[in-house]
């Protein structure tokens, strides 16, 4: 691999790095950094954040789980590079000031890059940017104060010069190449790459690859980065469908299926916080093959085809048939995931996640439902979930209860008992058995009344 | 004047700017190392071999050592010797340090500590305070118990009686900044940079372990990056580690936790389970009640007998309870060693007596704070300091009537201003009207419930261990009229500083920006006691004040004789000395007794008075006085899911009056979402081997932004402090946590509406959407 080159709060470095050293280790480390702050060191805190920007815009990431490769080219501020060329503070910090934001000031770092990130890209929704931003101090609410005092100030003219992409130049440190690291541009190269190195590790947004390296500790080499293959993170509209390149991330993907899907957009809007979504990628979250992840029970109940390629060799399935087992795909050595189908229309198709907490968490249980009735009569059902077994499954039994029934509470009561037959699910951290298995029966009983237009979700209570 | 003042936290531009300097920011030499330690795996088990040639082989590695390497294991316990810094052949709970890593970098350190090769003999392992109970593993010969009245024959003959236990469950600190420290040897002994709450106690566990003087050893905490009482002691073996690498290597030795290493290693709030017998009337007045404390502690005795002690000093919470028994059993449990957290116990006990009064409420048919209102302490208002009025005379009430009553350790009440803050509280939140409302609009829902509740507060204030009440500051005034000002607080984020600050800068009648307070050194204030007990600002505060008042005086004296005016018509005020009709710039005063040889440095120390305690019969008063405050919580629960949320909160909190009323509305809303988290989201879960399976954020889940309440209002009850406190002000770091309770009992009111009134919810804390669901099912299938 290249050397990597990208811009420092305005001022372009190059490096050659281990390529699985992580951006947050070189800012404090390397480069004396050291305002973005650690706190867990797994992308669930946002101490760390950073603003990160491209062609394609500016957005939060986590620097404690980006590598450096994947910042190759683009243009990186941390809360150093926030103030002005003369120390005026950004509009966000004077706020945080103001209005009393800051108490032991170890997350605010965090807080402030996520705010100008949210200020900058005019993103008013403070909730759900600030989702990623964990503070034990204020209790948030002198933190919104300052968000919404914010919103009205004028971008900085520091933070408005176009984006130019750093280039590598010559004379730079290193010998230029990193051994054991690959970044190819196009899905041909990947393709012939990949097959030619079945052992190596994808890394698209490293937002779990990124923890096998800063809790595991493992050296994941060789390693292919994704991030520059243009291709990949592709949406297009075919008539009836999208087919989303694996690359497109959460963020993205959400915006891509909201008009179609609201509902699978709201789990979207839950699926870990900002900064993980704007890097995580819908590949990374299917080919990871978790029984948790929230996107693959979505796309099973809306019909997903998986679109998978080896070399040259292209493959379709559908979506379901692909998890074959706890941690077990259908894919082989040097397969991977190039892209994802699904349909645009699907009205009723409502996802429902539960977690300990609503915003940055993993499903205890994650149910979609997407049933078609004509006439009163069922006559379609895809039912997906996942945390209720050791993969994002069908509830094959409930579905065939409900297929040729009339929609109605009776109907509903008699399929719940189908879940035990479909699930046995585990006792962990976030859930005991039982209670997953509640839970999944009384979502069915939740869908019935959501599409009948009965108040369910507690999010939407108004004081 | 500038107490008073909202003004912002004096670091708060550097924290927004990420020049706030933490520990792990601080530059050292390049040949600093970086420390890890190597962990058990097991329980409880006997190290039978420890195999460290692979740690010592790993790249980057420097040092490693082990028991072996201390003919004297150095301990780390902060007050019964029982901690030592590495295991010295058997270990006690999953997580305790067996070797420690010295590299050349922090990742390396942690990768090396990853290849010992261990084996151990496994021994029973008690996990739970029924294990414990079973085995009488406990600390202390046997339970602690005060009694107070005929608790016994009380609740015999009471008209209505009710038994019962609960389970609380404990709280990871989650300081955002972790456990770090640094050592730096110099030619003076070893300075030490530590994220402590605690500096002398650094200081003293690197003296011993080092076998130097107090005098030898300098430990600066700039402040920390959160601490809640995880910064207590938890910070020891950290500190202790690196002094020894540093002393063994010559080199800066640091060392910070990782992330799941520190929810590994370090002690949490104490969870608990309460067992309850009262008996009361119709109206839910209590007239006798038994509590026994469960209380899990851990491995080693840490602070557990003082948090122990604590949850029974508020077993009353805001009620007269005559007649009544604590038992408390602090039990010894192969797990973390659980430590201080906000509160100190305080809120275990309050979360008992609130459980009772909504269980009671339940029984009796009557809305919860008409049954708190009913067990109140008699308020201030006839009982308090110039408030009663003269009896003897016609129309005087019964002597009764405006004598003070006693907790049950005896301590009179003559502050109580509870039942006033819940009159108006109730009134501002529009109580009565949105509780009638909820009933309605519960009756039309017929899938999401609401619940609301109230909790009041009542809290003390003062470090149960009477000699920890004392503080000292050093003050100088230069010759140009700045100010540079120490403390033996630490600033964890509570503005501590600017509060003290605030008080010299009041003193000398300057801006507070005159005054520069640094690090916490213990080389400029000696013998301090921890930043903890919400006392911080009371402590220094006042010490600080005492200091600048002599040196004030100093220069009253000075400038009066000048004058010859009476020292009595110096005035400082508005960045001006005022002597009769003559107006001195404070800097030019300064230069003038500067030039007088006069001196302008000075120490202050501060003790509190009218204390007393006798812990064992729990008789005395441990408190200098009562912080209070009430909060009213609504909430939304799902019954398909148990999905909760706050929808509402209204707090009135009493302050004194405030020194800063900016940083206490911050320390009253972050203290309540702090708590609601704990008794919602915030669940520890260990498996069946004693591993915490919650060990960092991605499982254990503290409130985000989104979990703050809806509509949030907070207000100061602002009124004078009757105690001789800074300012008339009072604590705010603790009391205000327990209005988090209030969440709870919300939840607990909409699970109620889910039945018929014929079940009790019982709802267990955390309140998890699990256990909703769980009290949800108790409701509608019994």
């Amino acid at each position: 691999m290249e050397q990597v080159a990208f811009l420092l709060n305005g001022t372009q470095v190059q490096m050659t790095e281990a390529p699985t050293r992580t951006l947050l280790d070189y800012l404090r480390e390397t480069r004396g950094l050291c305002g973005t702050k650690e706190g867990c060191n797994e992308g669930d805190c946002g101490a760390c954040t950073v603003m990160v920007t491209d062609d394609t815009g500016t957005r939060a990431l986590n620097a404690c789980i980006l590598f450096l490769p994947q910042l190759h080219g683009k243009s990186v501020r941390t809360v150093e590079g926030l103030t002005g060329p003369n120390g005026e503070p950004h509009p966000v910090q004077t706020a945080m000031v103001a209005h009393h934001g800051s108490q032991c000031g170890f997350c605010t770092p965090g807080f402030v890059v996520s705010m100008a990130v949210a200020h900058l890209n005019g993103d008013t929704d403070h909730d759900t940017t600030l989702a990623g931003n964990l503070c034990r101090c204020t209790g948030y609410a002198p933190i919104i104060r300052a968000a919404q005092a914010a919103e009205t100030a004028p971008i900085p003219t520091w933070l408005q010069t176009p984006f130019i992409s750093a280039q590598v130049s010559s004379g730079g440190p290193g010998d230029g190449k990193s051994p054991g690291a690959f970044r190819p541009t196009t899905l041909d190269a990947l393709a012939t790459l990949y097959a030619a190195q079945p052992d190596a590790t994808l890394i698209a947004g490293a937002t779990d690859v990124g923890l096998w390296v800063t809790k595991q500790l493992r050296d994941l080499s060789p390693v292919i980065f994704l991030n520059a293959i243009k291709e990949m993170t592709q949406i297009s509209h075919a008539q009836s469908t999208l087919r989303i390149g694996a690359g497109v991330t959460i963020t993205d993907l959400m915006a891509a299926i909201k008009p179609h899907h609201p509902s699978f957009a709201e789990l979207l809007r839950r699926y870990a916080s900002l900064q993980v979504r704007n890097a995580a990628t819908i590949g990374g979250n299917i080919a990871n093959g978790s029984p948790i992840g929230d996107g693959p029970p979505a796309l099973i109940a809306l019909g997903a085809t998986l679109h998978l390629r080896q070399g040259s060799t292209r493959r379709d399935l559908p979506l379901d048939s692909f998890f074959l087992d706890y941690r077990k795909q259908d894919r082989l050595p040097g397969e991977f995931v190039e892209a994802i189908t699904i349909p645009t229309h699907a009205p009723a198709l409502r996802c429902y996640k539960i977690s300990k907490r609503f915003d940055q968490d993993i499903s205890a249980v994650c149910g979609c439902f997407n049933i078609t009735t004509q006439n009163g009569t069922v006559t379609a059902a895809r039912i997906a979930f996942g945390g209720m077994a050791g993969i994002p499954k069908r509830a094959a039994t409930v579905e065939a209860a409900l297929i040729g029934q009339p929609w109605t509470v009776p109907t509903i009561t008699s399929a719940t008992k189908a879940f035990a037959t479909d699930f046995q699910p585990l006792t962990d951290m976030r859930a005991s058995a039982t209670y997953r298995l509640t839970v999944a029966q009384n979502l069915l009983t939740r869908y019935f009344h959501d599409l009948a237009g009965t108040p369910v979700n507690v999010l939407e209570v108004q004081p | 004047m500038t107490i008073g003042k909202p003004l912002p936290h004096d670091s708060a531009p550097l924290h927004v700017t990420g020049t706030a300097r933490y520990v792990d920011d601080i530059p050292l030499p390049t040949d600093a190392l970086h420390l890890a330690f190597g962990l058990s795996t097991q329980a409880h088990a006997d190290i039978t071999s420890l195999d460290l040639s692979q740690v010592r082989a790993a790249p980057g590695v420097v040092g490693v050592w082990s028991a072996a390497d201390f003919p004297v294991m150095p301990d780390c316990a902060p007050a019964s010797h029982d901690e030592p810094l590495l295991s010295t052949g058997r270990v006690h709970y999953v997580g305790q340090q067996i070797f420690i890593v010295a590299a050349t970098s922090h990742l390396a350190a942690r990768k090396a500590a990853r290849l010992a090769r261990i084996t151990y003999h496994d021994l029973p392992a008690l996990l739970t305070v029924e294990d414990a109970l079973a085995a009488n593993s406990r600390f202390e010969a046997g339970p602690i118990l005060w009694t107070k009245g005929d608790p016994i024959s009380a609740i015999a003959t009471a008209p209505h009686t009710l038994e019962a236990e609960m389970e609380i469950g404990g709280q990871e600190h989650f300081y955002l900044e972790g456990q770090v420290a640094a050592a730096i040897p110099t030619e003076d002994g070893m300075h030490i940079l530590s994220s402590t709450q605690h500096p002398t106690e650094i200081q003293h566990k690197v003296a011993h372990a080092l076998h130097l003087p107090m005098a030898a050893v300098r430990v600066e905490t700039r402040r920390m990056g959160g601490g809640f009482g995880g910064k207590e002691s938890q910070g020891n073996a950290l500190a202790v580690a690196c002094a020894l690498a540093a002393h063994a290597t010559g080199r800066p030795c640091k060392m910070r936790y990782d992330r799941d290493d520190d929810m590994v290693i370090t002690g949490k709030r104490h969870d608990l389970k309460i067992r309850y017998k009262v008996g009361f009337d119709a109206t839910g007045r209590i007239l006798g009640i038994d509590f026994v404390h469960l209380v899990r502690c851990g491995w080693s005795q840490d602070l557990s007998l003082a948090v122990a002690d604590r949850a029974m000093l508020h077993a009353d919470n805001c009620y007269h309870l005559p007649d009544i028994r604590i038992e408390s059993h602090r039990l010894k449990t192969n797990t973390q060693s659980a430590t201080a957290y906000r509160g100190f116990g305080g809120p275990q006990g309050i979360v008992g007596i609130e459980r009772v009064m909504d269980h009671i409420a339940h029984v009796v048919k009557k809305d919860l704070p008409d049954v708190q209102r009913a067990n109140f302490y008699r308020g201030m208002a006839s009982t308090g300091p110039g408030t009663a009025r003269r009896y003897g005379g016609k129309y005087s009430p019964h002597p009764e009537q405006f004598t003070p009553q006693t907790t049950p350790y005896h301590m009179e009440v003559t502050d109580f201003i509870a039942d006033q803050i819940v009159t108006d509280l109730m009134a501002r939140a529009d109580y009565t009207a949105r509780r009638a409302a909820i009933a309605d609009w519960n009756r039309s829902s017929p899938i999401l419930k609401r619940g609301i509740a109230l909790t009041p507060v009542k809290f003390g204030i003062s470090f149960t261990l009477t000699f920890l009440n004392q503080a000292g500051a050093l003050v100088h005034v230069y010759q140009d009229g700045s100010i540079h000002l120490n403390h033996g607080g630490t600033e964890m984020g509570q503005g501590l500083n600017q509060k003290v600050a605030q008080v010299a800068a009041t003193v000398f009648g300057v801006d507070t920006s005159a005054v520069k307070i640094t690090a916490t050194d213990t080389g400029k204030v000696p013998n301090t006691s921890a930043t903890a007990a919400s006392s911080g600002t009371d402590l220094n505060g006042m010490a600080a004040q005492n200091a600048c008042m002599t040196i004030r005086t100093r220069m009253a004296d000075f400038l009066a004789a000048e004058h010859q005016a009476p020292a009595s018509a110096v005035r400082f005020a508005e960045g001006m000395v005022h002597v009769g009709a003559e107006s001195i710039p404070f800097a030019q005063a300064a230069l003038m007794a500067y030039q007088a040889r006069i001196s302008l440095s000075s120490t202050g120390f501060y003790a509190t008075p009218k204390i007393n305690w006798d812990r064992v019969n729990g008789s005395g008063r441990p408190f200098l006085y009562f912080a209070y405050g009430a909060a009213i919580t609504e909430v939304v629960v799902d019954t398909l899911t148990g999905e909760n949320r706050i929808l509402r909160t209204d707090i009135l909190h009493d302050t004194g009056t405030s020194l800063n009323p900016a940083l206490d509305i911050g320390q009253i809303e972050g203290a309540y979402v702090q708590g609601a988290g704990w008794l919602t989201t915030e669940e520890l879960v260990w498996d069946a081997k004693g591993n915490l399976q919650t060990h960092a954020p991605s499982t254990y889940k503290i409130p985000a932004c989104s979990d703050r309440p809806r509509i949030f209002n907070v207000t100061l009850w602002d009124q004078p402090n009757p105690e001789e406190t800074v300012g008339k002000s009072k604590a705010v770091g603790e009391p205000p946590f327990n209005l988090g309770i209030s969440a709870l009992m919300a939840l607990s009111d909409a699970v109620a509406a889910c039945g018929d009134g014929t079940t009790y919810p019982a709802l267990n804390a955390p309140a998890t959407a699990e256990r909703v669901l769980a009290a949800i099912g108790r409701m509608t299938h019994v």
